[in-house]
């Protein structure tokens, strides 16, 4: 669904960010993207999205080669969301932030109404659904900001650090949710015990480069893997590992 | 809580206020925003002395603020920064027309300190009947009405968004003055010579977010052309309103209801 092909990206000449970049991800497939700060899995997801373009190399969605003119074909696709959930909420009250995608892509107000109805109701957050988005709590505005993604009905899901800034109990709602989502799913964490918990296989950037893809069982117990690109073993491992 | 904190909150009050239930929220926005630019004509179109008949055009706002439920305080104290810059207009007619045209007394009132007042009413009248409008109207239901006049779609996403980046750039603000604070215990508001970094930080940390917001929009499918909520259908009660308020505005601008009344009863 996702492939990656010899890409390589730099915000400035000389300073690359990533290189040489190739993945491929099937459909269906859960997929943590960790690494360090700086590592390049932001810039990843940004490439993916069509928000950067890379310097050389290809990304294609789908068989659809990632650039200007097959952006809304692409981006319909996917639905990312975002680190920080204010700058997803831009609408008064979660309703209308849910219901602005499926409008822009066509649906009758009817029908995209129909649709926020059942993604509340598929993730029990029924309640918020008339609620300002400036009096609810970062947790329930996780949840909401997942919400309006689904709300696309998107075939992959990209997540950029789901779990932060999250107590325990909103933490573990937002994992269950993922664990849930039947889409493809990339998912950029420093929560290595969320990417163990939601993801199947995981991709380790350093460097810009990729330095382990594999099962997230084996790569997430390898110690001196992870310390190499200052990392440590998920806390749930750490100590039988 | 800190001021900008307080300014933020102040902003989310309004997307609430206008998510009201009274009579007049039930009516259909452009009803509204006719009644109101209506309102803003007559008012504006008294003479520098007519101060007397204008003083009745109060009877719409305070109407207004009591069927509304809108509180008159949260009036006067959302927009007390602007009121006073509303009140300085004219604050210089005294001087040039000294001119005696009523006499109280045996104190004489000039020209220009009518034409001040005159002026500084029209100010506030007109504040208060925009209030009101957003009070009671949410933010994008005002500019689906604006659409459904035909103003033009990139200026009615510029004034939506406009009202959106206000909210973004305080909060921005709100983070940066605590910051600051918590590193300047003791000094109250921001040293001068802090203000131009200070300023070009809050810009480019406004501007980043402004940009994150709206690439989150492109990803979900935004292509110049904004979905505004659907505008409720006009009807006959929404005509009435209109046609009565109008219809009033125009008696009262030339009947002069207050000279009317004080003849009366100095007969």
């Amino acid at each position: 669904m996702i492939e990656f092909k010899h890409v390589d990206f730099s915000y400035e000449k000389d300073r690359p960010v990533l290189r040489d970049l190739s993945f491929r991800i099937e459909k269906g497939e859960s997929v943590g993207l960790i690494g360090a700060n700086g590592a390049g899995k932001s810039t990843v997801m940004k490439l993916l999205l069509g928000l950067l373009s890379p310097t050389s190399g290809e990304i294609l969605v789908d068989g659809v080669r990632v650039e200007k003119k097959t952006l809304p074909e692409i981006r319909r696709k996917l639905g990312f969301v975002l680190q920080n959930s204010d700058n997803q909420m831009f609408m008064p009250t979660v309703y209308e932030d849910m219901i602005f995608a499926p409008l822009n892509y066509g649906l009758s107000r009817e029908a995209a109404e129909q649709r926020v109805d059942a993604v509340l109701q598929k993730l029990g957050l029924q309640e918020l659904k008339h609620r300002h988005n400036h009096r609810i709590s970062g947790g329930e505005k996780r949840m909401a900001a997942i919400a309006t993604i689904l709300a696309m009905e998107p075939e992959a899901v990209l997540m950029d650090e789901p779990s932060s800034a999250l107590d325990p109990y909103n933490r573990r709602l937002v994992i269950n949710t993922i664990r849930e989502l039947k889409q493809t799913k990339l998912i950029t964490s420093h929560d290595l015990d969320m990417i163990l918990d939601t993801c199947e296989r995981v991709i380790l950037l350093s460097g810009g480069s990729i330095a382990a893809d594999g099962p997230a069982e084996v790569i997430l117990r390898d110690r001196a893997l992870l310390e190499a690109h200052r990392m440590e073993l998920p806390f749930c491992l750490a100590g039988r590992a | 809580m800190n001021k900008m904190e307080k300014a933020l909150h102040e902003l989310a009050e309004m997307d609430e206020l206008a998510a009201g239930t009274s009579p007049i929220h039930g009516l259909c926005a452009p009803a509204k925003l006719l009644t109101t630019i209506a309102y803003i004509a007559v008012v504006l179109s008294f003479g520098k002395y007519q101060l007397s008949g204008l003083i009745v055009m109060v009877l719409y706002p305070v109407l207004l603020f009591q069927i509304s439920g809108v509180s008159v305080g949260s009036f006067f104290y959302k927009l007390r920064i602007v009121l006073p810059l509303v009140m300085a207009v004219g604050l210089f007619n005294p001087i040039f027309d000294r001119r005696i045209l009523i006499q109280i007394g045996t104190v004489g009132v000039s020209g220009g300190v009518i034409s001040m007042l005159t002026l500084m009413i029209k100010g506030v009248f007109c504040l208060m009947a925009s209030y009101l409008l957003m009070a009671t109207t949410p933010i994008d239901v005002l500019c689906a009405a604006l659409r459904k006049f035909h103003l033009p779609a990139t200026l009615v996403t510029l004034l939506l968004l406009t009202y959106r980046y206000i909210g973004v750039m305080t909060e921005e603000l709100a983070v940066m003055t605590e910051a600051y604070a918590l590193r300047a215990p003791g000094q109250k508001g921001i040293h001068v010579s802090a203000w131009g970094s200070f300023l070009g930080q809050l810009l480019l940390r406004s501007m980043d977010r402004a940009e994150e917001l709206y690439n989150s929009m492109l990803l979900r499918g935004y292509h110049q052309h904004f979905h505004y909520a659907p505008v409720k259908k006009c009807t006959g009660k929404d005509a009435a309103f209109f046609l009565g308020c109008t219809a009033c505005f125009l008696l009262l601008r030339f009947v002069d209801l207050a000279q009317l009344l004080g003849s009366l009863f100095v007969r």
